[in-house]
């Protein structure tokens, strides 16, 4: 599968997770983000960028209570936690998040 | 012009396999999936013929059918190859061969399936499902079936029929609660694993599954979280613990020597609510004092050759595990909460990757393996952890079994062991229980509608109709005795649950595991 945005060919997965990691930019995380219908505000950047650079490091997408410390540090303790992640990505941090960051889909029982 | 048309022409062609796995077919989203209504009851739904017949999962890709071993794609001559394995699997497996000839049609496993139930199409019963294949058997290798043909029940093997195939044997979890039914034991989980077999030895797999066991080859879990990624991960969990509970409960990684090798479904690592259960194993082993050990190459309990029938790539995932107990030398093999990997532990280590003995350096004394829910039971039982119940009085617990664990395994040293068991670690951790309806619960458990490789989303139509019996018997004890916690030892029901009940209306954070429920309550510190 493929998507065409401002004349440049974008190669996805199955699902619409982009295949290289590398030709992702906010223009196309926009797009993806309106998509699932996600307005991006500069929460879901932070999350979003958060994923991306762990995914730098570790080649995987971080695990769901490595992301919620995070936030934690980024927005604060009232917001650190599952149901605010939820609120930023309704079908959840693997579904979404990873998937406008970038990211290929987490396998696996998750 | 000509040119264009041509090209476009050219795009309206499907393949046989495009047709076979629905590869140009829209896929529902997520969001649109809705469920089947609860109607207060388990029954027998009004029939709906062939309704779920456009359901396919995604197709495994070229790359990842070469690297195990199978044709990228559809091959020419399919149905002399597919002939040809059927021929090999029923020498193979005797069980086979009297499952296609034995089925006396009673009717007996009709109404027991959930896919069935959730989804009205009796293409879903379990008979209509054996018969995709019963019917290429009758033609192939009968003389009845050969000489009549259809009147003998007999059907030539096409590409209409295989694309039945495609989508029926995967709307089955291979949860064997048919069988249990059956007057003959006849396995549907046997058949829709051979069917899955000789669908990928033409070409033809599911890409979920065998995308993750490539993955598990290559990197030794289902996730694909690598060595550093792992020890990564476990440390922040260490941090997590200590900073909730004041002690410093520690996730070995990689320790030569300790007592104790624990082989855990990877979702315990990376996801929720799992993770709770790893955070719950990692306390009981602190509190008893055991020296324990994760192996960051042998990461995944899980083990999804089982789901395709092949077990040379079941063997080859388990193979992880014997080289981390040649490496590590413990002395005592504990696997966490992961349904389908304690069927393959309990039924299967000792032969494909054992002897699990002396000769490898486990402890005679101890089953090997073992599971934890055993383990903690056994140290509850001789006082040597504590809990208190009252941590978890905001719960009230039900216990939904698993289907591998209560159907191909045992656990402890009585019979009904695994069904037992369980319920009293809940029982142990909480002041109230309740169980659901005796019909769905133990060897007559539901499954959850996303085991054998169904945990998809592209099928998620499939698994919340999958989970409807479960959900209406949950609903059910929810309604009368303030049910607010479905307990569960296995990392594919924890996924499949916490994506599917809110579908039903039900808060993801009702879904949790037997040991997150432990963790809570262990009395943590000096002993009296």
């Amino acid at each position: 599968m493929s998507f065409e945005l401002n004349g440049t060919t974008y190669e996805t997965d199955d699902d619409g997770y982009l295949t290289d990691l590398d030709s992702w930019s906010e223009e196309v995380a926009n797009y993806l983000a309106e998509q699932e219908g996600i307005d991006m505000t500069e929460a879901h950047w932070e999350v979003v960028n958060f994923l991306r650079d762990y995914y730098q490091e570790y080649n995987i997408a971080p695990a769901i209570k490595i992301l919620i410390k995070e936030m934690k540090k980024m927005f604060g303790p009232e917001k650190g936690n599952s149901a605010y992640l939820y609120d930023l990505y309704p079908a959840g941090p693997a579904l979404q998040a990873c998937k406008i960051a970038g990211l290929p889909k987490p396998t696996g029982c998750v | 012009m000509a040119d264009t048309a041509a090209e476009q022409h050219e795009e309206e062609v499907l393949t046989d396999q495009d047709i076979v796995t629905g590869a140009k077919e829209p896929k529902p989203k997520a969001g649109d999936v809705k469920a089947p209504e609860l109607t207060g009851r388990i029954e027998i739904p009004k029939l709906e013929e062939g309704v779920m017949g456009w359901s396919k999962p995604h197709a495994a890709k070229p790359d990842t059918m070469e690297e195990m071993g199978f044709p990228p794609g559809l091959v020419d001559n399919w149905e002399e190859v597919a002939v040809k394995k059927l021929g090999e699997l029923l020498e193979k497996y005797k069980s086979l061969q009297v499952y296609m000839d034995i089925c006396v049609r009673c009717g007996s496993c009709t109404d027991k399936c959930q896919f069935f139930l959730g989804s009205r199409d009796p293409r879903n019963m379990p008979v209509a499902r054996a018969d995709l294949l019963r019917k290429v058997y009758k033609r192939y290798f009968t003389t009845e079936g050969k000489l009549f043909g259809k009147l003998a029940g007999a059907a030539k093997f096409d590409l209409a029929l295989l694309g039945e195939w495609y989508s029926y044997f995967h709307q089955c979890s291979q949860c064997r609660r048919c069988s249990v039914f059956c007057p003959y034991g006849i396995d549907t989980a046997e058949i829709s694993m051979a069917a899955r077999e000789i669908m990928d030895q033409i070409g033809i797999g599911q890409k979920y599954v065998n995308t993750i066991i490539v993955k598990l080859h290559e990197i030794g879990n289902n996730l694909g979280m690598n060595p550093k990624a792992l020890k990564a991960t476990l440390e922040s969990t260490e941090e997590d613990i200590e900073e909730e509970d004041g002690v410093p409960v520690k996730l070995p990684v990689d320790k030569v020597g300790a007592e104790v090798l624990l082989v855990t479904p990877s979702a315990d690592f990376f996801a929720s609510p799992h993770v709770e259960s790893l955070i719950g194993y990692a306390k009981v082993f602190h509190q008893a004092g055991t020296d324990w050990t994760l192996s960051s190459t042998a990461s995944e309990a899980g083990n999804f050759g089982m789901f395709i029938g092949n077990y040379d790539h079941m063997q080859r995932a388990a193979m992880r595990i014997r080289k981390a107990i040649e490496e590590l030398k413990p002395k005592r093999l504990i696997v966490g909460e992961c349904g389908h990997a304690w069927r393959i532990a309990y039924s299967f280590w000792n032969t494909i990757i054992g002897p699990l003995d002396g000769s490898v350096g486990l402890k005679l004394e101890y089953p090997r393996p073992q599971h934890i829910c055993e383990f903690t039971k056994d140290l509850l039982d001789r006082g040597a952890i504590k809990l208190d119940k009252s941590a978890n009085d905001e719960f009230v617990p039900t216990f939904h079994d698993s289907c591998n664990v209560a159907r191909a395994s045992r656990m402890g040293d009585l019979p009904g062991g695994q069904f037992e068991i369980p319920r009293a670690l809940i029982k142990a951790a909480c002041n109230r229980y309740v169980e659901m309806e005796e019909e769905t619960i133990r060897e007559k458990t539901f499954c959850c509608g996303g085991g054998g490789g169904l945990l998809s989303d592209e099928i998620l139509d499939v698994r919340v109709q999958g989970a409807m019996p479960r959900m209406q018997a949950y609903q059910n004890v929810k309604e009368s005795h303030g049910v607010n916690f479905l307990g569960l030892i296995c990392a594919i029901c924890k996924a499949q649950f916490t994506k599917v009940v809110p579908k039903y209306g039900v808060p993801m954070i009702e879904v949790g595991g037997v040991h997150q429920l432990i963790g809570r309550a262990i009395e943590l510190g000096a002993k009296e």
